[in-house]
């Protein structure tokens, strides 16, 4: 079974490469021979002179970005891009979301539905569409959200994730508060699940775990791509314990996502470093699982600065007291765990109800892949997929600071100018402000 | 690619033209050693057979420059500048067909270039505009160059404005508008600079006000620091954003050194357009994010650093002394001090070796420094673009919109009162066809409506802020 990916503006066209490349070296070498035909269907497909080629779609309004993505790619000589699996125009978006939403989208229709139609087509079996993107600007947001949509009427049936990066706090586009209320109001009813990385979760490991003095995008997208990586390589599931899962997204959301309401999952894995201190350090298990069981608590996106005094509630009536100790409530949690004696390692922790909410049944809570090859040079890993309270903070930040903006209908002449009218955007607002309040009472 | 149409109107805005003209080649040149024409190259220049006078032929990106030919419409009421073009050396970069110009001049009457020669001119800067417009590929910008205080510039390079309104609604308008100092010697540039305003503030997208006086002390305290230069820090040769050195016009004109600020600001507002970077800005990205309101579009700008010191090694420190030296009034080319008033947004666009690590730390640093309008307290955009300018290892161009405009704006509305209360040199105004009076009247009511705006956003930052009441949702 294979996953499609749909690359979409600058930043998904930056991250897709950096996925692409993580997954290939990740899945070659001696001695995972499984593992690697199993992640080869998964993310390409071969050539008739056996050339690896990703199994996505790029898509973006100009054309640096995608030619730097394909170039790159075929630079590394072990896999390239589709030669005709991307679309791109001349002249971008220009941050505006309704410009992406309402122009690009419907004026490039076609072609994209057919580069992607093509693409799944290439599939035996298709897993699920996977869909990264922005939420900041006017490409990935605009022109994403509205792939989303074709993708969604195309494919009613098909598993559809997307995987979101959310822009820095400042400093990088000055209405990416509009175009991320925008762009998280509609996927939340179009797309299956949103798995949501924040620009500034990642800046601090690069600086604090991995050490790096002066933080590119490029180190930014590899942390990324990592995590991602963790999680879409092949592993044991509970569906599928003794072979590789051929369903990964499928599985991946009915672990997580048990209700429409609820679809906001984020992403943390530990160990993470620089790969010069990788080779002087050692792990174990219980070790490991402490610290990620404490991350999941407390809401701390990287092992670093988890405050240990954040404690699960004892009983149900301690969760109000609690709540504002920082207890992070889940729904659902999956951990994928990979590398030395991996089944060994006791997740039981992670199965405390306290955790979760009370009115879920405790065995549709958790869940464990696992697989024994190393990801990624890392002897033991382990990541955690979340559908918890941990991203209502960054989202209630951006509701707010659009909410202010278009209390003066600051900007709102950029994007009435193109369709989005202030009725528009108060429906988003709606409906993010009832996700917001639905995730605050769990 | 994208590409661009300068069009340069009147005696200053030929002037600077000529000079981004000069600059750009040096620029490009530095950096395409292999004679191509590439994709940088083609955003505002053209590949030409320089036999043919159609200006085709030349072939298309990725072949060999045969001849380059500016993306512009070059137009003036008097002859002796464009004339000068023609016999200098950047003539080849223009076909006689580019030029438009007559031989009286605008007698520094707005109305006069704006209604007289605007009707005349008409069809043919439309039809040259088109055709430079046919040429591209992919149109996204229009650069209108012209002064403030003439008669041509500021009458004419209006009237072009709503042109390109009308022919290319879409198309993005971003006028670069010299505003002469208090001193002028043209006795109605009040009149011309306000009725001239009006234009702007209805038809641009983004203005880029310059004050003359700000170039005048620029260039001097470069020349300062040139002359009493200390060992150690002598100014690096052609590093200077005053300096045309590497060009191809070999002697120095009296306004060169100004006019060559104004010719790097250009420059560097298009970089990230014309060449790669990690983080792409767009020119169509500019007025999004720094517009917040329609009228509200003047965007003060400040280029550093100003030269480059002949020492090779930029500690950290002097990073980020570029970072708050764009900041400071001194380096605004406008006498401004965006410091001490109220940001709506502000745009840091970066070129050469900066980090975005740099760039997100000096934020972090200098935010506290600044105050920024209750609902856009978080108002950046930035930029980095890995080509750094001729002669600097990084640079950086900071484009502010904030109220500090307002009181060369109130200055300006003061002089005008000044002569129109004695209706002072009316006469002159009214006697030309098109021209009445309300237009005087409806241009002062224009600047008075756009220092209101400006001040009622100075008087919400007195007030506590305090987040306005969320919406409400049924749970």
């Amino acid at each position: 079974m294979s996953v499609v990916t749909v690359q979409l503006g600058q930043c998904g066209n930056q991250i897709g490469p950096e996925l692409f490349s993580t997954v290939y070296e990740d899945s070659t070498g001696a001695g995972r021979k499984t593992y690697q035909e199993s992640s080869r269907e998964r993310f390409f497909w071969e050539t008739s002179d056996g050339v690896l080629v990703a199994r996505s779609v790029l898509v973006d309004m100009e054309p640096k970005v995608i030619s730097q993505a394909v170039a790159k790619a075929s630079k590394s000589g072990k896999w390239r891009y589709g030669e005709k699996a991307h679309f791109c125009q001349k002249q971008g978006s220009g941050n505006n979301w309704a410009n992406g939403y309402c122009v690009h989208g419907p004026r490039h229709k076609e072609s994209v539905e057919d580069l992607v139609r093509r693409e799944v087509e290439r599939c035996d079996r298709l897993a699920g569409i996977f869909a990264m993107m922005s939420v900041a600007g006017g490409t990935g947001s605009g022109v994403g959200t509205f792939v989303t949509q074709c993708l969604r009427d195309m494919y009613p049936q098909a598993f559809i994730l997307n995987h979101l990066t959310w822009p820095y706090g400042t400093g990088e586009v000055i209405v990416q508060n509009y175009n991320s209320v925008l762009t998280l109001s509609r996927l939340y009813q179009l797309s299956d699940a949103l798995v949501v990385h924040e620009n500034d979760t990642v800046h601090k490991i690069c600086s604090r775990l991995m050490n790096i003095k002066h933080i590119s995008i490029g180190d930014i997208n590899k942390v990324i791509a990592h995590q991602l990586g963790s999680v879409l390589q092949p592993a044991y599931t509970g569906d599928s314990p003794s072979n590789y899962s051929r369903n990964p997204i499928g599985e991946l959301l009915s672990s997580l996502v048990c209700h429409p309401e609820y679809k906001l999952l984020s992403l943390c894995n530990i160990p993470q470093m620089s790969h010069t201190s990788l080779a002087y350090s050692a792990y174990t298990w219980p070790g490991l699982l402490k610290h990620l069981r404490q991350m999941l608590i407390a809401n701390a996106r990287m092992e670093e600065g988890i405050d240990w005094k954040v404690c699960v509630p004892s009983s149900r009536g301690d969760s109000v007291r609690t709540g504002q100790m920082g207890f992070n409530r889940s729904l659902a949690n999956l951990m994928i765990l990979r590398g030395k004696d991996v089944s060994s390692a006791d997740a039981g922790a992670f199965k405390d109800p306290a955790l979760y909410v009370p009115w879920l049944p405790p065995d549709g809570t958790f869940s464990l892949w696992n697989s024994p090859v190393p990801f990624n040079g890392y002897e033991k890993s382990a990541s955690l997929v979340s559908n918890s309270q941990s991203l209502l903070k960054p989202l209630d930040n951006m509701v707010r600071k659009a909410w202010n903006m278009f209390v003066s209908r600051a900007y709102m002449h950029q994007y009435t100018k193109f369709g989005i009218s202030e009725d528009d955007f108060l429906d988003s607002f709606t409906t993010l402000e009832q996700i917001i309040s639905s995730y605050s009472h769990l | 690619m994208t590409q661009s149409v300068v069009v340069q109107v009147g005696q200053c805005g030929n002037q600077v033209g000529c000079r981004f003209w000069d600059l750009a080649l040096r620029e490009h040149a530095h950096v395409n050693k292999k004679g191509i024409y590439d994709e940088a190259l083609s955003s505002f220049f053209q590949n030409v057979d320089p036999r043919r006078s159609d200006g085709g032929g030349g072939g298309a990106t990725g072949s060999r420059i045969s001849g380059l030919r500016a993306r512009a419409v070059l137009v003036d009421m008097e002859e002796g500048v464009l004339s000068e073009v023609l016999q200098g050396p950047l003539r080849q970069l223009f076909s006689t067909t580019q030029l438009i110009s007559d031989v009286s001049g605008s007698g520094n009457n707005w109305a006069v270039g704006h209604h007289s020669y605007g009707s005349v001119y008409r069809e043919q800067i439309v039809d040259q505009v088109r055709r430079a417009a046919e040429q591209c590929d992919c149109l996204q910008c229009f650069f209108i160059i012209h002064s403030m205080g003439g008669g041509t510039g500021s009458g004419l390079g209006t009237r072009v404005l709503k042109l390109l309104e009308d022919e290319f609604p879409e198309v993005c308008r971003l006028v670069t508008a010299v505003y002469p100092s208090a001193e002028d010697d043209v006795i109605t540039s009040p009149y011309n600079s306000v009725l001239a305003m009006r234009e702007l503030t209805e038809h641009a997208d983004c203005v880029l006000p310059i004050e003359n006086q700000s170039l005048v002390d620029i260039v001097s305290k470069i020349q300062h620091m040139a002359h009493t230069g200390k060992p150690g820090s002598v100014i690096k040769k052609d590093s200077t954003i005053i300096s045309g050195q590497g060009g191809v016009a070999k002697t120095e004109k009296p306004f060169d050194a100004m006019n060559n600020i104004v010719a790097n600001l250009l420059l560097n507002i298009t970089s990230s357009a014309r060449f790669e970077g990690s983080l792409n800005m767009d020119l169509n990205e500019i007025a999004m994010n720094l517009v917040p309101f329609p009228r509200l579009h003047y965007l003060v700008s400040s280029l550093t650093p100003l030269y480059t010191l002949a020492d090779v090694n930029i500690p950290t420190r002097r990073l980020d002394q570029m970072f708050t030296d764009a900041f400071s009034k001194d380096h605004q080319l406008m006498r401004a001090d965006p410091k001490h008033n109220l940001y709506l947004a502000c745009a840091l666009m970066l070129r050469g070796n900066v980090q975005l690590s740099d760039l997100r730390r000096n934020i972090e640093r200098l935010r506290p420094t600044l105050s920024f309008v209750q609902w856009n307290t978080e108002g950046w955009k930035t930029g980095l673009c890995s080509v750094p300018p001729v002669g600097h290892t990084h640079s950086l161009l900071a484009l502010a919109n904030n109220t500090c405009v307002k009181p060369s704006f109130m200055e300006l509305r003061e002089r005008f009162v000044r002569l129109y209360r004695k209706k002072a040199h009316l006469h002159h105004y009214l006697g030309v066809d098109g021209m009445d009076v309300s237009g005087f009247s409806e241009a002062l009511s224009s600047l008075t409506g756009l220092i209101d705006q400006y001040s009622q956003l100075d008087s919400t930052n007195t007030a506590p802020s305090q987040d306005p009441p969320r919406l409400n949702i049924a749970c």
